[in-house]
């Protein structure tokens, strides 16, 4: 009896020198839940879930403050990959959010262009050049296809095309 | 001559029933004339020729009717004589897929009147010039997957350790490189010495299966005539699939191309016999590449065999020519019954990709899509000449897990099908692996693509911050300039309100 | 060589065609053609199994299989998975046969039922169905029963041999004990059942008897038991059978049979009269048939050949040792049972090399 409880004891309290010495000596690779969350997500920084970019989109997530399924460019496999990361059941995109996708990038119609720059500054990834005044163009290789350029257009010369095209 | 007969075994493979006795009876038919011709601008690996021909004009048979585009591409030719109908988008078969092409279509006159270039174009003894020539003249590996002959001969140029020149022919049904073989031995031999030239090869290895031993015979006879030093013969054992390049390789040289890269990385360069044939007869006739040799098969047609076909020719036409159709036709297939894919109907072009057309009746191909559960009888990675393990990939495939599609290799995966025919749960497995690849290079282009974006959001934003720290402090600069102004100002009010002060009460003025 | 051509018809319509994704090559073997192969397998040595110890075999393969397929079929109702096409797959059928050769003849119907309804609820169908389960189904049962049972999961009854005091049943009896637990009037259970070679072997051992005295016992042939080795003869004529269609490779048995035969030679050779040889335990209790058909169930062993060989000697290397220092005279069934557990870790670490990457 005495030997069963020693025994049980020391084992015991032995893995529990090992598991706190393990987090002391092992390096600490689980970062906050939302720098997980965001790396499941496009990281476009699109804006079309309502959030201002995919970092706050994440840590909305993770609060319980937002769906997973808010996520247009990402469509079902982020939706997928985000059910499965948080256990929880994955379901249709959101139909009332925006249509933005990787596989298209933005062109601007060269001769509509009045060089108002308003396009550049609203690209979250400095995709769009051009000196003000002067015609405006996108780099389709950095272009994430996020749609933001449109709205703020005055003269609607931005359209969205296949990648590759 | 030295015979090699390698005495190193496939990885993996299968053998399967040839169905090759059946197309091999009657010599290859020659000299057919269709009423049409649709040839399509695009069925090479690369980029689309460009036509430069107008609607309405005549063209005489080896014209040239677009000539390469930019990058990897070749020449295109009028297969026979006649009027140019139409230049349109049409559906033509090519290596892996059908694919919409622009095509030049041409009501032929049947008089097959050869072109008449002015310059005529000798062979040029130059390597820049000959490569240009083979380039031009539309060459490309007639072996099925049609890639530019000119840019795979220049990538290993200089530094080729040998030419393996492929007359396996592994797969079913396929039987017209053993005719080709069989009839021009002696044209086969000398198109292989110019490629063995061309690329500076000190060694050129002709490769055939086992199970064509007439073919081993006239090109042994032809090319102990040529007595050219280089020249092997090696055959290799009746193994599906033998004839993919990098199983040749590992054949005859134990090496394995590494993942990722082609044979030329390893200093070797695969041709099919086919192309050094027609390399052979634009080095000694200068004409261009309009037909090839097409093998018309399967219990569904009446008259199985091979038969020379220009260019251009409806496959429907073509199958006339060979008896009809006959019997319940299930399927019509564009290769073999292995690699090759199915057709949507035969009013499709034949290509530089057809090496045969296999219509099938339901008793030969499998019509049953039901799965078992897998029972993990290991039989799939067993045939697998990759040695994946496919019932491993399929389950990632079809979670679409992407970490797992990687580490298990999917890119090595050559889609030979060998699982999907030994697999006795009959499981979809190499259409799975083709999506899932595709899905996989989307998957990776979309996370090189994020990364991206999330660096340059985080430059910027960066930038955005340094720029409203600027303001920030250029303002605080300014309210410290207008407190200190203001303060100077009250001082200076404050020392004159006091000089009126002392004014007023002692008017000690100094 | 060039001939003239066909003149050209009028173009006749196209037609148009089914298309299919390649390869479009039949498959060459089907999931019910193996299971029927290896039912067939089996037969010779049924048949040796019946004339030499009575129909209890078949009684039970009956039972166990009409339990099983019940079994299944309601689970796959419950999980709304197709009945037929499912039941079709042969499998439940060759986990029966293999329960079957694995119970002793002598038993009351519930037994074999029982260990049905556990093979295929328990061992299979709560692991997802056919491929999924980690555990031989046949093993599962048979070691419950074993534990749960002990007393009638060792009654095994003596061979047919002239100088054996060999006491038979017929057919109707067999199946009035296995339905009824009735048996001929006067007789009493003990009447009839015998140890096992097996067994008989380790007790005398234990009681340091020396083997030769025990080889020269009436119950022990030339190599194995009597009977036993004939039962064995066709398990293994049936094994080469499957080796020669192609069902099983030879990785596997050749490894259970070495694991098992190697340290039974060494043994034996340092110490006669202490172990059993290698024949004895080639053709004694469930060698032939775990080598052949019960260690080489696809589902729960490794998919590699590498990883095969570590299986196959492990199961035979546990095997002696649960024979020769353990508590049950064989060991099969917990050898096969341990080493399916460690068929994942075989897997993870025998994954060949891919073409073209270079040597992890």
């Amino acid at each position: 009896m005495l030997t069963a409880v020693t025994l049980l004891t020391g084992l015991s309290l032995a893995l529990a020198a090992m598991l706190i010495a393990a987090s002391w000596l092992l390096p600490d690779r689980e970062d906050d839940a939302a720098s997980r969350v965001e790396r499941v997500l496009p990281r476009i920084q699109c804006a079309q879930c309502g959030y201002p970019g995919c970092r706050p989109y994440a840590e909305a997530i993770v609060a319980g403050r937002a769906d997973i399924n808010r996520c247009p460019p990402g469509g079902d496999a982020t939706i997928r990959a985000l059910a499965e990361l948080l256990g929880r059941d994955p379901r249709p995109l959101d139909p009332s959010l925006g249509h933005a996708s990787m596989d298209r990038v933005a062109r601007i119609d060269e001769t509509l262009c009045i060089g108002c720059n308003l396009c550049a500054r609203a690209c979250p990834v400095d995709a769009i050049v051009g000196i003000p005044q002067t015609m405006h163009t996108v780099l389709a290789r950095y272009c994430t296809g996020c749609e933001l350029c449109l709205p703020p257009c005055p003269v609607d010369c931005i359209e969205l095309v296949a990648r590759h095209a | 001559m030295l015979e090699l007969t390698p005495d190193r075994r496939l990885t993996g493979g299968i053998r399967l029933l040839a169905h090759k006795a059946q197309s091999t009876v009657e010599p290859i038919l020659r000299g057919l004339v269709p009423p049409e011709l649709v040839i399509g601008l695009h069925q090479h690996a690369g980029t689309s020729a460009v036509p430069i021909v107008e609607v309405g004009q005549r063209v005489a048979k080896g014209e040239p009717i677009a000539v390469p585009g930019p990058g990897i591409s070749a020449g295109v030719h009028a297969s026979s004589s006649g009027r140019v109908r139409a230049i349109e988008e049409r559906l033509i078969p090519t290596g892996a897929r059908l694919r919409n092409a622009l095509c030049v279509v041409i009501d032929t006159d049947g008089e097959d009147l050869p072109y008449r270039d002015a310059a005529a174009s000798a062979w040029p003894s130059d390597r820049a010039a000959q490569l240009d020539l083979v380039r031009r003249a539309g060459i490309a590996g007639l072996g099925g997957a049609v890639f530019p002959t000119a840019t795979k001969l220049e990538g290993v140029a200089g530094r080729c350790r040998a030419l393996i020149v492929n007359g396996a022919e592994c797969e079913p049904y396929i039987s017209c490189d053993d005719m080709l073989m069989r009839e021009v031995p002696e044209e086969i031999v000398l198109g292989v010495i110019r490629m063995a030239d061309l690329v500076g090869a000190p060694l050129a290895i002709i490769v055939i299966e086992r199970d064509k031993p007439q073919a081993i015979e006239a090109i042994g006879r032809a090319a102990r005539a040529a007595g050219d030093p280089r020249l092997r013969l090696a055959e290799v054992p009746t193994i599906y699939p033998a004839g993919g390049e990098r199983q040749l390789i590992e054949l005859l040289t134990g090496e394995e191309v590494p993942s990722g890269t082609y044979p030329n990385a390893i200093g070797y360069v695969c041709q099919n016999v086919g192309t050094a044939y027609a390399l052979q007869r634009l080095a000694s006739t200068g004409e261009p590449v309009t037909s090839r040799i097409v093998t018309v098969t399967g219990l569904g047609v009446a008259e199985p065999r091979n038969v020379d076909v220009p260019i251009g020719t409806p496959i429907g036409w073509l199958i006339e020519q060979c008896g009809g159709y006959r019997g319940d036709v299930a399927r019509l297939i564009h290769g073999g019954t292995m690699m090759g894919y199915a057709l949507p109907t035969d009013a499709l072009p034949v290509t530089k990709a057809t090496s045969c057309i296999v219509a099938a009746t339901d008793e030969e191909i499998r019509v049953d899509f039901d799965e078992w559960a897998c029972i993990r009888c290991g039989e799939c990675g067993a045939v697998c000449p990759a040695r994946l393990q496919p019932q491993e990939l399929v389950v990632a495939a079809i979670a679409r897990d992407f970490d797992d599609l990687d580490a298990l290799g999917l890119d090595d995966c050559i889609e030979c099908g060998c699982c999907d025919v030994v697999c006795p749960s009959h499981i979809v497995l190499t259409e799975r692996f083709r999506s899932a690849k595709r899905a996989l290079a989307q998957h990776v282009r979309r996370q090189a693509l994020s990364s991206e974006a999330e660096a340059r959001h985080k430059r910027r934003e960066r930038r955005r911050e340094a720029v409203v720290e600027d303001t920030r402090a250029a303002q605080e600069a300014l309210k410290a300039q207008l407190r200190a102004d203001e303060a100077e100002r009250r001082r200076a009010i404050e020392a004159a309100v006091e000089r009126a002060k002392r004014r007023k009460h002692g008017n000690v003025e100094p | 060589m060039i001939e003239e051509p066909t003149p050209s018809s009028t173009r006749a319509a196209p037609r148009r065609f089914e298309t299919a994704a390649p390869p479009h090559t039949r498959p060459i073997s089907s999931v019910p053609r193996i299971m029927r192969r290896v039912l067939y397998a089996l037969a010779p040595a049924a048949a040796v199994y019946t004339w030499f110890f009575g129909f209890g075999l078949l009684i039970n393969f009956v039972i166990v299989a009409l339990a099983a397929v019940a079994t299944e079929a309601a689970i796959l109702l419950l999980r709304r998975r197709p009945v037929a096409r499912t039941l079709r797959d042969g499998s439940a059928l060759v986990t029966a046969a293999l329960l079957a050769f694995a119970l002793p003849p002598l038993l009351p119907w519930w037994i074999p039922a029982l260990g049905g309804f556990v093979a295929i609820a328990l061992a299979k169908q709560l692991y997802g169905g056919l491929g999924k389960n980690l555990f031989n189904p046949a093993m599962v049962a048979y070691v419950l029963l074993l534990a749960s049972f002990p007393v009638l999961m060792t009654q095994w009854l003596p061979p047919r041999m002239g100088d054996i005091d060999y006491r038979p049943l017929g057919f109707v009896d067999q199946v009035r004990y296995s339905l009824l637990a009735e048996l001929p009037p006067e007789r009493t259970v003990d009447a009839y059942t015998r140890a096992t070679p097996l067994d008989m072997v380790k007790e005398g051992l234990r009681a340091q008897r020396p083997f030769q005295e025990l080889r020269g016992h009436s119950m022990i042939g030339t190599f194995g038991g009597r009977g036993w080795e004939w039962v064995g003869n066709l398990i293994a004529l049936g094994g080469l059978y499957l080796l020669y269609a192609g069902i099983i490779r030879w990785h596997i048995p050749v490894a259970v049979l070495g694991g098992l035969l190697l340290p039974a030679l060494v043994l034996h050779l340092i110490d006669p009269s202490g172990y059993a040889g290698p024949a004895f335990h080639l053709f004694s209790g469930a060698a032939l048939l775990g080598a052949f058909f019960i260690a080489t169930d696809p589902v729960s062993a490794p998919t590699t050949d590498r990883g095969r060989l570590y299986y196959g000697a492990g199961i035979g290397l546990l095997t002696y040792a649960i024979r020769t220092w353990g508590g049950y005279p064989d060991g099969l069934a917990f050898a096969v049972l341990l080493m399916n557990a460690a068929v994942p870790l075989i897997d993870r670490y025998t994954q060949p090399r891919i073409y073209g990457h270079a040597k992890r």
